[in-house]
């Protein structure tokens, strides 16, 4: 028996700011949740489970935050499953959600995730004073930093790019309403006037600390006939892991990302996806992962990605456009950062992104990654349901 | 083979919390020596109040004030209290549900010995002395045998609410770096480098953990790599870190020691910060006491070929 296709009909996002003094990490949660409904038109009563996801409990302190939420997302005397993949959870909640639906165990899933950063301190909680180890040397961006620069010494790529990534990205925030950074006044001179903070990535290269949640409604083929507004439909999906650190890793186009790209596009059926994929959310918490990635995701072959954003390829309205909505680069709620992409790839092929919506998106690519290249996420949504 | 080592982990941090519009009128309220609770769309009245209803999921904001006594409806004896529990003492940890209310509130119980707790005993809380708005407000709970306290008429409406409070959570581990780790740390305290080798795909790790995670097999052929390596890849840091004290700018590198197939991190010393490049060769700078390299300095050498390092990045 084939999977049942899976639809999404509701998308709900919050307000992403750096921080959301007047609720609690519960109303935080409810306000994606009751727009992700309102979207799709369904109440409480029709939603059949829920998954949720959170990059780790340190990051806020509360343990097993799903125990306490279950009331606010309406999980009560349902199934509520909690997904963590670091980074990458976002993306990797909503397929644990689109499998439940695809294999049919449930009609109907509501699917969230959430960080609430101005509770938490994620640097603190990732370097903790381990006994007898070496302490963290370069803080958040040092981790990445370094390998930037290996990808500019493979690739040859100019200085440059990572700040036209920036300013681009920047310039998108300002075309969605729900993104973090509103910088009304960016210049690309700024971008590079910026503080070089981890050489070479500069301050306006990385992302903002936010508050927000992100939630979808994943629902099969009867939910979709039943939807208010086009649905997006789900074409490929997977996962990927690999160790953060091990001899051989590629830290700059990682083997478990290339698998996972490759296992999405068979299968959604896409022979080469430059040509078959109108656009991408991608997780880009520094610049430079833009050309990486994108050559990581097979849109361009090795060393050959930044030539894509130099030559304006990844603008909003370049051939590929990237990161439509300003990207994690505009708004980093950590544990949601990879479900808002999956969920701009949705509002995309379905017409609803605003401002900021593409004239042609009928396949867009969400991508997330996490735990230092560890783990990847992607899913392939379209405006037309599978053929088989 | 050396000791394996143990040594305590204090995980503990200051978390801020938003409190939202419930959490912040009933802490407020315990404040002000008021306990509110929230009336649920089945009329029951739940202490402490949730700002969604559980069974029907809809938005709760009727607050209602409810009795400073009640019943203890189920106790467990905590013979053995710890940091930054209610009481020094030993004492029942109790559910009590307050007149008023239909749901019960965990709290302490102060009572000598359990033979002095049973279910179903009458109980009032303790104020705390100084009250800030939090759950701490209540000292904890006593014995009461007096009449019921009838409940004030609070709404949950007062000046200078609570918005947020300041969780400090703590977590006291015993943290053990294991046998491989271990020895690693036994070896560079008389300043040599030891790794690990697997026996099934050969490669050197650094430091070792006691298994490959490529191969997913035990390492125990010890190899000692370096002293020098070739700095693969690295970045300028330009912003201080807490808690340590390095000038900034400094580099922060990849190093890859002689033998090692993956690289380790350092810092880099002896040259000006924008002389380092990929491929330098250098060694470790040890100080006294120092259980890792301070850090590594220049060895004078030729660079290193790139081909020959750009598998260790």
């Amino acid at each position: 028996m084939s999977k049942e296709p899976v639809a999404v009909v509701g998308i709900g996002q919050t307000k992403h700011v750096a921080a959301r003094r007047d609720v609690s990490i519960a109303g935080l949660v409810r306000e994606a949740a009751r727009r992700a409904l309102d979207d799709a038109e369904l109440t409480w009563a029709d939603v059949d489970a829920v998954v949720i996801g959170k990059a780790p409990d340190f990051f806020e302190g509360v343990m097993m935050p799903e125990l306490y939420l279950a009331d606010a997302l309406g999980a009560v005397g349902k199934p509520m499953l909690r997904v963590h993949t670091a980074g990458s959870v976002g993306g990797s909640t909503a397929l644990v959600a689109a499998g439940l639906v695809a294999a049919r165990v449930h009609g109907t899933v509501l699917t969230l995730a959430f960080e609430k950063q101005s509770e938490s301190n994620a640097m603190w909680g990732l370097s903790l004073p381990i006994p007898f180890q070496q302490p963290l040397l370069a803080g958040a961006g040092g981790f990445f930093a370094p390998h930037v620069r290996a990808y500019m010494r493979r690739s040859g790529a100019p200085d440059t790019v990572g700040s036209l990534v920036a300013y681009k990205d920047r310039r998108n925030a300002l075309k969605n309403p729900y993104a973090h950074l509103h910088e009304h006044d960016i210049t690309l001179e700024k971008v590079q006037a910026s503080p070089m903070l981890w050489d070479p990535i500069r301050y306006s290269e990385t992302c903002p600390s936010s508050d927000g949640a992100c939630a979808m409604v994943l629902t099969d083929r009867a939910g979709a006939a039943r939807s208010p507004r086009p649905p997006a439909w789900m074409l490929g999906g997977a996962m990927r892991s690999e160790p953060t650190l091990f001899a051989g890793k590629d830290a700059v186009s990682p083997q478990a990302g290339k698998d996972c790209a490759a296992d999405v596009y068979r299968q959604a059926g896409i022979g080469d996806p430059r040509r078959d994929i109108d656009a991408v959310e991608m997780y880009v918490p520094f610049s430079w992962y833009e050309p990486m990635w994108l050559e990581n995701l097979g849109f361009a072959a090795e060393g050959e990605g930044w030539k894509l954003t130099e030559s304006g390829v990844t603008e909003l309205d370049g051939d590929l456009p990237v990161n439509m909505s300003g990207g994690v680069l505009s708004t980093n709620p950590i544990g949601a950062s990879g479900m808002i992409r999956f969920a701009e790839a949705a509002l995309q092929v379905r017409g609803q992104a605003g401002e900021h919506q593409l004239e042609r998106a009928r396949k867009v690519l969400g991508h997330a990654y996490g735990g230092g290249s560890q783990f990847f996420s992607m899913w392939l949504v379209g405006a037309r349901p599978p053929e088989s | 083979m050396p000791e394996v080592l143990t040594a305590p982990l204090v995980v503990e941090f200051p978390f801020t919390r938003s409190l939202g519009p419930v959490q912040s009128a009933f802490l407020t309220g315990l404040r002000e020596r008021v306990v509110l609770g929230v009336a649920a769309a089945d009329g029951r009245t739940l202490v402490p109040p949730v700002e969604y209803d559980p069974v029907t999921a809809e938005e709760l904001r009727d607050l209602v004030e409810v009795a400073p006594t009640g019943t203890v409806t189920t106790w467990a004896w905590n013979h053995e209290p710890r940091r930054g529990q209610p009481l020094g003492t030993p004492f029942a940890w109790v559910l009590v549900r307050l007149d008023g209310a239909d749901t019960a509130l965990l709290h302490a119980l102060d009572v000598p010995a359990p033979e002095a707790v049973r279910t179903g005993m009458r109980v009032r809380i303790r104020w705390a002395g100084e009250r800030t708005g939090a759950i701490t407000d209540i000292a904890c709970f006593e014995p009461y045998d007096g009449e019921p306290v009838p409940p004030g008429g609070s709404d949950g409406a007062f000046e200078d609410k609570v918005a947020g409070i300041v969780a400090h959570a703590r977590l006291d581990y015993t943290y053990s770096p294991g046998r491989a780790q271990s020895a690693y740390i036994a070896a560079l305290s008389g300043r040599r480098t030891v790794g690990e080798r697997c026996p099934s795909c050969r490669k050197v790790y650094v430091p070792p953990r006691g298994a490959c995670p490529t191969c997913g097999v035990a390492t125990t052929e010890q190899v000692e790599v370096g002293p020098a390596g070739t700095v693969t890849t690295f970045c300028i840091v330009n912003i201080k870190a807490k808690n340590l004290d390095i000038d900034v700018p400094y580099v922060y590198a990849h190093i890859a020691l002689d033998g090692a197939d993956l690289a380790l991190h350092g810092r880099i010393g002896g040259i000006p910060y924008d002389q380092v490049r990929m491929g330098l060769r250098v060694e470790p700078v040890w100080t006294d006491g120092g259980r890792y390299p301070d850090h590594y300095r220049p060895t004078g050498e030729p660079d290193a070929d790139y081909e020959t390092y750009k598998e260790l990045l």
